[in-house]
């Protein structure tokens, strides 16, 4: 296993979109191991792409397992070929990105999410989510398609409270 | 020397264009600017910008003539500090209620002591003239756990206004 390069914005290989994978090989899950080394190498990701690190291909590695308060979640995921299906609510969160060093900012993302994908072997899967997992998965999934949580920032004073209470 | 940051304010009644002709002065005179704070605040523009490329004396020289003209009260500070000093807040502390005197004090006091500190805060007066409603919101940094901030913050609202904590879990991936 090796620990790859994370190409940092403004690479302009993080904004192209990435080609689904076919070929389900050794290859692929070597790839998918060197992925997951680089996640772990970095400063506690919840989640790495593997356009992150120049691989244009359809490929994600998300686990929200081991937050300091524990959330809800399906373990370690890895997620070819992902696609969400369906999205429901909203909520403000703040993000960070590897490929993003030193800035956070707040994103509005989807509460609840339905997705499928393929494993590493190209057998179907299909999760719900939901709050902080479903979050990292639609931030990992915004970089298969060349998008940063850049591209969705809020204004540092928009706050969802506001509406909430005074509907 | 070149590479130190200056702190500029500038303050006035709110009008189209501030924005765009103080930073237009600026680019122009070949300086640099770093990070920025702008709000519209109680029918005021206030801006907070770090810009370098030279002496205070001279950034002020630069833009009096165009304080003046949109109506700015203009102050430049030295600062020691720089880019890339990102804190990244852990809680959040929303605040809402009837507005009386004392809020924030009572507020930010009782956060202060249990080891909180502010990184940005934020504060309204919603509702009308009548029903005035203080809104507030703080993004801060702690290494108390939630329920030691909570029981802090218990008796700060007194009885009227609503305060409450909750964790900021910041997502990397
Ligand atoms: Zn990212």
């Amino acid at each position: 296993m090796a620990v790859l390069d994370i190409l940092t914005a403004p690479d302009p290989r993080l904004k192209a979109v990435s080609a689904p994978v076919e070929r389900f090989d050794d290859a692929l899950r070597a790839f998918i191991d060197d992925l997951e080394a680089t996640r772990r190498a970095g400063p506690a990701a919840v989640g790495i792409a593997a356009p992150q690190v120049g691989r244009l291909q359809r490929i994600v590695i998300v686990d929200v397992s081991g937050m300091r308060r524990p959330v809800p979640n399906h373990g370690h995921l890895v997620l070819v070929n992902p696609e969400i299906t369906h999205w429901e609510g909203f909520e403000l969160g703040r993000e960070g990105c590897l490929s993003v060093p030193d800035y956070t900012g707040n994103v509005i993302r989807a509460e609840r999410i339905r997705l499928t994908a393929q494993d590493p072997f190209g057998e179907p899967l299909a999760f719900e989510m939901e709050g902080f997992e479903a979050r990292a998965v639609q931030h990992e999934v915004d970089h298969l398609d060349g998008l940063l949580f850049l591209d969705r920032l809020v204004s540092r004073r928009t706050d969802l409270f506001r509406r909430k209470n005074y509907r | 020397m070149m590479n130190d940051w200056l702190m500029l304010t500038l303050i006035g009644a709110d009008r189209p264009g501030i924005v765009a002709r103080v930073t237009d002065t600026l680019y122009r005179a070949g300086w640099t600017l770093g990070e920025a704070s702008m709000m519209r605040l109680g029918g005021n523009f206030a801006i907070m910008m770090m810009v370098r490329g030279g002496e205070a004396d001279d950034l002020e020289a630069l833009l009096e003539p165009v304080a003046d003209a949109l109506g700015l009260r203009l102050h430049v500070d030295a600062i020691a500090g720089g880019l890339h000093r990102h804190m990244i807040p852990n809680y959040q502390v929303r605040v809402s209620g009837a507005d009386r005197a004392g809020i924030v004090a009572q507020v930010t006091g009782a956060l202060a002591e249990a080891g909180f500190n502010i990184l940005d805060l934020e504060s309204d007066v919603a509702g009308d003239e009548a029903n005035p409603v203080y809104v507030m919101t703080i993004q801060g940094d702690s290494d108390q756990p939630l329920e030691v901030l909570r029981k802090a913050l218990e008796t700060a609202g007194g009885g009227d206004v609503e305060v409450s904590i909750s964790p900021i879990d910041t997502l990397i991936g």
